[in-house]
């Protein structure tokens, strides 16, 4: 009774849009694909959806074969990026429009456009123009379009991209209600982003992709926890993990004339070279600490964001208050090395603060 | 510097509106003269200057017996060949134009902006180059000297248009409009009907208002491939100039030749300014 991909690639051009992309999707659970710009997310949704047809591999729902019925027998439904909606239609029919193409009933169809509306808090609006609305509230109309239909599969792609910083917040947590309580247990969602962040808060199952090929699948927390490699480590951060190349001793690390003790995690790994990554959030300012430059400072609401450098080493710091810094200005900084990860040579995950559960 | 602006700006207007329209009036009064008040000496203001007459619009209706030039019936005739012609193109215009806009066409070297070119190189050859081949296919199919003969010259000479214009305007629409019709439910040509068409409207009054003017002021193929039987409203305007020019008669038949294009354009005008698709999609 699953969505089940097998092998699915998809290859229009010379460049792989989905390479061998498997999966196995259950009911009434939240799927997240993360990935970059490019990396094949919207190929992914749409195949699922069944506007582009992959040139081999298995697509099946319900053990019925997905690849022999039409977009439109499929009964799925997508959110865009961009506020996708009938500009000729006002809110209200624009939200049955679905349901009338089905030919549901009159009573039916109230109640069901009355409820999504409810959900998505746009009563009021029923006889706006979709002009005349923001464009939060256009997404709105499109997000409660989707729910209104109750399709089996929800596609939702990068819904939040296009929305300003504020409305983003605001709709990524009535998301998170939506998807908690709103959800019937007969519906698979899928949804696309770049932000970790939204990832980490929707906590669902984590699809990891890049260049069209999976890197890593899991629970959000564990994604977070032991990414497989320094692509997965690099995608589901923001600001990407820092990669510090460097030499492994029997009690320290060292990278760029700087030795730290080693963690404790480190113990049963080999002393060699290897990348060291640690999180922006786990770099604090210490007057003890190592000596750095300032390359850039960046304020973003209550937090400051250091480019920091030393020799071919850059990193990024993440600092929990508002500071002003000068371009070039040096500071010391301290690592919480009982954050670090190893990957090796060939940029796998070999050491993790939180222990690597596949061994 | 912002009066000075308002100034050139309301100057320029009027000297355009005067260019424009002094033909008209020029027109307007010329067709309630008579020869008496054309050859006397120059007039301009009725019942001042001269004594107005509805002599030159009267042998407009009237039947080549009792002394008229009738161009009733090439007026019908004019929009009869028109309105079809422009409706057919702009079915079929729609119809290719969403296909080339929307598939991928491949035929040998043939790519879908080759199509579409194919369509608009039809415009670029002078029309001369047309006429015989037009002539001589009119003539095998029996069609020369016939309104349905018109017609169908006429949508090869329209459609492209319809189809470049189209072309264009499908473009613009996102094609996420059509995937979310399709996955609301919409088979491909309930998602073309009920959702691409309804928001194309805008785009639609260009096309038909470009249509219908090429095709009403055509002179040219209404002139080679008809004789007698069938006269659009061109040929018979130009040819009311015989020995002596009846000015008076030629001033109402051009007025009542520009009054359709004028109406139209009044009215796309309304159309154009609602425009409902302007930031509707991104």
């Amino acid at each position: 009774m699953n969505l089940i991909g097998e092998n699915i690639t998809y290859k229009p051009d010379d460049q792989f849009h989905l390479n061998d992309v498997s999966f196995n999707f259950k009911k009434g659970n939240l799927y997240t694909i993360l990935g970059r710009t490019l990396s094949g997310k919207t190929t992914f949704l749409k195949t699922i959806a069944g506007l582009l047809n992959p040139d081999s591999g298995n697509l099946s729902f319900e053990e019925k074969d997905f690849s022999k019925i039409p977009v439109w027998e499929r009964n799925v439904a997508m959110v865009y990026q961009q506020f996708i909606n009938y500009p000729h239609l006002n809110v209200y029919e624009n939200i049955i429009f679905p349901l009338k193409q089905r030919k549901l009933s009159q009573d039916q169809i109230k109640t069901d456009v009355e409820e999504a509306l409810k959900t998505v808090g746009l009563i009021g609006f029923e006889n706006r123009k979709i002009q005349e609305l923001s464009g939060g509230q256009q997404q709105r109309v499109a997000l409660a379009r989707s729910l209104a239909k109750k399709a089996k599969i929800l596609l939702l792609d990068e819904p939040l991209v296009n929305l300003d910083y504020k409305l983003r917040e605001q709709l990524r947590e009535e998301f998170k209600k939506i998807f908690s309580e709103g959800m019937s247990q007969e519906t698979i969602l899928i949804y696309s982003t770049t932000d970790p962040q939204e990832v980490m808060e929707l906590n669902g199952e984590v699809i990891v992709l890049d260049e069209g090929k999976v890197l890593q699948k899991g629970p959000a927390k564990e994604i977070f926890e032991n990414p497989l490699n320094l692509k997965v480590a690099e995608i589901s951060n923001d600001p990407p993990m820092n990669i510090l190349k460097g030499l492994k001793n029997s009690d320290d690390l060292n990278f760029e004339n700087i030795s730290i003790k080693s963690p404790k995690h480190f113990k049963n790994l080999e002393n060699q070279n290897y990348n060291f990554g640690i999180r922006a959030s786990e770099i604090k300012l210490d007057d003890n600490g190592e000596e750095f430059e300032i390359e850039l400072a960046e304020i973003s609401g209550s937090e400051t964001l250091l480019h920091l450098k030393k020799g071919n080493s850059k990193l990024i710091a993440l600092i929990e208050e508002v500071m002003n810094f000068k371009i070039h200005q040096k500071v010391k900084i301290n690592f919480n090395s009982n954050k670090f990860y190893a990957f090796n040579q060939s940029g796998e995950l070999v050491s993790s603060p939180y222990g690597i559960n596949n061994g | 510097m912002e009066k000075l602006y308002t100034f050139l700006k309301y100057t320029f207007i009027t000297l355009w509106t005067v260019f424009i329209v002094a033909p008209f009036l020029w027109a307007v009064s010329t067709s309630f003269k008579d020869f008496q008040s054309v050859n006397s000496k120059v007039t301009y203001i009725p019942w001042l200057d001269f004594e107005p007459t509805l002599e030159g619009w009267r042998v407009l209706v009237k039947s080549p017996a009792r002394g008229g030039v009738d161009i009733v019936e090439p007026y019908f005739n004019s929009i009869f060949v028109t309105c079809t012609a422009s409706l057919v193109s702009i079915v079929l215009g729609t119809l290719a134009a969403y296909a080339l806009s929307r598939f991928t066409f491949k035929a040998g070297f043939v790519r879908n902006n080759d199509i579409t070119f194919f369509f608009i190189s039809q415009r670029i050859m002078p029309p001369i180059v047309l006429s015989i081949p037009f002539f001589i296919f009119l003539s095998t199919i029996g069609l020369l000297d016939s309104l349905l003969g018109l017609v169908v010259v006429y949508i090869v000479l329209l459609m492209p248009i319809a189809v470049w214009i189209m072309v264009d305007f499908f473009n613009r629409v996102p094609k996420e409009l059509d995937e979310t019709a399709l996955i609301d439910g919409c088979n491909p040509y309930q998602a073309f009907y009920k959702v691409v068409l309804p928001n194309s409207i805008p785009g639609l009054i260009v096309a038909g208002m470009f249509c219908i003017i090429f095709g009403w002021i055509d002179f040219f193929f209404a002139f080679i491939l008809t004789f007698t039987e069938v006269q659009l409203l061109p040929v018979k305007v130009v040819a009311l100039n015989s020995s002596i020019t009846p000015w008076w008669s030629l001033s109402a038949s051009a007025l009542i030749s520009v009054a359709p294009l004028i109406i139209v354009a009044f009215v796309v005008e309304r159309y154009l300014s609602k425009g409902n698709l302007s930031g509707a999609l991104k």
